[in-house]
């Protein structure tokens, strides 16, 4: 039996789809995590406002979404920045991860220099490393043409072992000489932590305001430079970037490690914004670089846009931690985000088909 | 009466979203007659074929074959009823015999291929039809022509009564497709139909009874061929007179005044394998000089080495007197060629922007499109909207992505943005594939205009009647060398077919 409905491809995708889209994409995750909700017994409104009220509506709350969401903020700029020359980084995990370790290294390092300095330096730092991490897939992809989603995510395993042997694996620099029992990261020194504005009620992180302002710089080189139009010719059609003189190998190496750059500075600011320590177990339970990806699919892989998704990501994030308790499961905020994903997925498919109930069969010739 | 008409379809309504592919047509094809179904792109042709075949369901309409009213829901319920097609793009597995391409599909209930009983029955049905073919070949060893056969022995094998061929000369030269012609009389005489889709209107006089005429969807008419003309049938396809006669030129071409020398080139393919062989050529100011062959004997090869996509492994190229650095896109466009590719969608242009974008392919890292590195989105759209006026492209707005347009239109972007550079070479591969007679029309124009500009053009088609009306010279390719240099009054199609197929013809070889 064929299905009454049917997909037809768009020919062209009107613009209000652009928020139109991830609205309905949101809704429905809602609407599928209050079956879910419905299922273990709870009350999905009830469950909603809670994540609300303990999101967004006091200035605790915000703050704590504020810091959750700057992250991911950047780590979804660093998804969508792969996705305009139609290469997928899934490494962005990693590239925040390598990009933690060389700002934790700088702020510790820089002790006693002016907080202006040692925080360019952390930021420029953070940048270097998770472009140079990422900057290693570009290569491999643009001279041997390997699998981009592979070599990235197995990255990832490696910049956590990494950590991982940066802490409690050796006597490194960065791990803290005095913890005894349980390893942890050197703490850095207070001349290093980066600074958190007022700006009336809220308080605003600094690395907050610098994803906002490097979202739009990103954004803009996109979509007015020379740089942002040849790479769209290149995801658009590879022959036709080359035919037009367009150095493609070249250009995926480049975004390619200005999308590590972005996770990277996404790392600098954890540790110089938030943790103030290189926290090896915490960012790896965190998963900055795969929420990411949700965001900058949300997003629709618009890299400003992916600042302010992540304020609604990150604030379920921060409701969740609020939250948890007997009575929510830890579990529940993921399983979230995982519809919001399968929605916003779902999404994709609605801005490039329209769904058409199939005619009657009424009209075909039937066999006599 | 209603005995002798093998396939009758009426009202054949079949909508596309945004589309009418079909919007009424009537089509009937008699037992024994090869009926030819010409019409220009988009008229509807594959899409009344398709629906014969079952791979589309009409949406409003009728079939009957044989008198019998019945409906298909898939390709195999049409070979079943005895309606098998021919598909321009073969449908083969290349390290599979023939014998196994051709029972590949069908179900005879058995768990083993009977090899030596499929051989027979192959060895049978190609010495009665003259479709010379080894059924234990495997079918990389073929050539193309060959493989054509190959696929009519397929639906051959399974029965049909009625053959779909879909352009079946589009890949071979004269020669073959005299052959092929012969091969399709000898069908219709044991009492088979042949429908035979075309727009080449030669082809359509040389081997069809009759035609339809397929125009916008609609059935235009339905004539015997005897007391018909090439010029009848074109002004039934169009719908309006059209001349494809030897262009007049304005300025004659000055062949002694080399725009493009090449010397000695030889370049690889994509596999590796010896592309271009030895390829030593000239083209004069204001000259069109054709480049005939079989597609897939070096042609692609010239072009892209030429447009600077391509590296060499030997020889060199001078535009002007001055060599041009092999292999670098840029400085070929710098040297002044302008390079109209085959696969003009999705290597000319990129498919998904818009017409401005496509426009500025490749001056956008010259001021004033961008000034300093950033995209100079007014300068940009009236570049575009110069160009759509002045090569008349029809779009909606420039910011329409080109996919979205015709074929013409498509090729009037890639031609617009070429010829505004202001080339002094223009290399243009098979430019006119593809497109409806109009457009056919159109472009040819603007390539003469060009010459009579004095650019240079090399010609790349496989289109004789193109080439013999358009060029000044004509060369042949044949397994990446120049075997050929005929000066277009000496040229005809059996001298240039016979050059194609790789033989040598006394004297005319340079």
């Amino acid at each position: 039996m064929k299905s009454p409905l049917r997909l037809e491809r768009r020919l062209t995708q009107p613009r209000a789809l652009g928020w139109q889209v991830p609205l309905v994409s949101i809704g429905g995750a809602l609407l599928l995590g209050a079956v879910v909700l419905l299922l273990t017994g709870k009350n999905p409104i009830d469950v909603y406002w809670r994540i609300i009220q303990s999101g967004f509506a006091s200035k605790t709350a915000l703050r704590g979404t504020l810091v959750a969401a700057t992250p991911l903020a950047f780590t979804g700029m660093c998804a969508a920045a792969t996705f305009r020359i139609g290469i997928i980084n899934i490494g962005g995990e990693g590239q925040f991860f390598v990009g933690a370790i060389g700002a934790a290294f700088v702020g510790i390092a820089m002790d006693g220099a002016p907080t202006s300095v040692i925080l360019l330096s952390m930021i420029l730092m953070g940048a270097l490393m998770g472009s140079a991490y990422a900057a290693l897939v570009g290569v491999l992809k643009a001279k041997f043409n390997t699998n981009e989603i592979i070599t990235s995510l197995m990255l990832n395993y490696i910049a956590g072992i990494l950590l991982d042997y940066l802490i409690f694996g050796s006597k490194s620099y960065l791990r803290d000489p005095r913890s005894m029992g349980f390893p942890t990261g050197k703490p850095l020194p207070k001349g290093s932590w980066w600074p958190t504005y007022n700006i009336g009620s809220a308080v605003i992180p600094f690395g907050f305001l610098l994803a906002i302002v490097i979202g739009a710089s990103i954004l803009f080189m996109y979509k007015r430079t020379r740089f942002g139009f040849e790479a769209s010719v290149i995801a658009d059609s590879p022959a036709a970037a080359r035919y037009s003189g367009m150095r493609t190998r070249a250009k995926i190496i480049s975004v390619m490690a200005i999308s590590g750059a972005l996770a990277g500075i996404g790392g600098a600011t954890d540790v110089g914004n938030f943790r103030h320590v290189m926290d090896a177990k915490g960012l790896q339970l965190a998963g900055y670089g795969y929420t990411g990806i949700v965001v900058a699919a949300l997003a629709r892989f618009n890299p400003f846009s992916a600042v302010f998704v992540a304020i609604i990501i990150g604030g379920l994030t921060n409701a969740g931690y609020a939250l948890q308790g007997p009575d929510f499961q830890s579990g529940l905020v993921g399983t979230l985000q995982g519809l919001i994903l399968f929605t916003a997925v779902a999404g994709e498919v609605l801005m490039r088909y329209r769904i058409r109930v199939r005619n009657n069969e009424k009209n075909v010739a039937v066999a006599s | 009466m209603s005995g002798n008409i093998a396939v009758k379809m009426s009202g054949i309504v079949k909508k596309f979203p945004g589309v009418v592919a079909n919007d009424g047509v009537e089509f009937e094809a008699k037992v024994g007659e090869v009926h030819a179904l010409l019409g220009e792109n988009g008229a509807g042709k594959s899409t009344l074929s398709n629906v014969l075949t079952g791979l589309y369901r009409p949406d409003e309409g009728s079939i009957e074959l044989h008198g019998e009213h019945v409906t298909f829901s898939s390709p195999r319920d049409a070979l079943n009823a005895g309606i098998g097609m021919v598909h321009q793009h073969f449908r083969l597995v290349p390290s599979f015999t023939v014998a196994e391409n051709i029972v590949l599909g069908e179900d005879d209930g058995g768990v083993f291929l009977n090899t030596a009983d499929v051989v027979a029955r192959v060895e049978e049905l190609s010495l009665r039809y003259g479709l010379a073919v080894d059924p234990r070949a495997r079918v990389w060893q073929l050539s193309v022509g060959e493989q054509q056969r190959v696929e009519i022995l397929k639906v051959l094998y399974r029965g049909a009564k009625v053959l779909i061929l879909d352009e079946p000369t589009a890949v071979l030269t004269p020669q073959e497709a005299d052959v092929l012609f012969t091969t399709l009389r000898a069908m219709v005489a044991e009492g088979r139909t042949i429908i035979f889709i075309s727009h080449k209107l030669d082809e359509v006089m040389a081997v069809s009874d009759r035609v339809t005429v397929l125009r916008g969807g609609k059935t235009v008419g339905t004539i015997d061929t005897a007391g018909s003309s090439t010029r009848e049938l074109a002004r039934l396809m169009v719908g309006r007179d059209v001349v494809f006669d030897r262009v007049q030129r304005k300025n004659p071409a000055k062949p002694e005044q080399h725009v493009l020398v090449t010397v000695g080139l030889c370049a690889n393919d994509d596999r590796d394998n010896k592309a271009l062989n030895d390829v030593s050529l000239s083209v004069g100011a204001g000259e069109i000089v054709g480049v005939a062959g079989v597609s897939g004997n070096g042609q692609r090869e010239l072009a892209e080495v030429l447009g600077g996509m391509r590296a060499t492994s030997a020889g060199s190229f001078h535009v002007g007197g001055v060599e041009v650095t092999a292999g670098r896109v840029r400085r070929s466009i710098a040297a002044g060629i302008a390079h109209v590719p085959e696969d003009r969608l999705h290597t000319g242009l990129a498919a998904s922007h818009s017409v401005e974008d496509n426009l500025v392919l490749k001056s956008y890292r010259n001021n004033p499109i961008s000034i300093r590195s950033i995209l100079n989105r007014k300068a940009i759209r009236s570049n575009a909207e110069t160009m759509v006026q002045r090569y008349d492209v029809k779009t909606p707005d420039t910011e329409t992505p080109v996919r979205l347009l015709s074929g013409g239109n498509v090729q009037k972007v890639l031609l617009a943005r070429e010829f505004s550079a202001g080339p002094k070479v223009l290399v243009a591969a098979s430019p006119t594939r593809g497109l409806d007679v109009g457009a056919i029309e159109t472009v040819r124009e603007r390539l003469v205009a060009a010459a009579d500009d004095g650019v240079g053009i090399l010609l790349i088609s496989e289109d004789l009647e193109e080439l013999m009306s358009l060029s000044d010279r004509i060369l042949v390719m044949y397994e990446g060398r120049i075997v050929g240099n005929l000066s277009t009054q000496e040229a005809t199609r059996e001298s240039l077919g016979l050059l194609m197929g790789g033989a040598t013809v006394g004297g005319h070889t340079a």
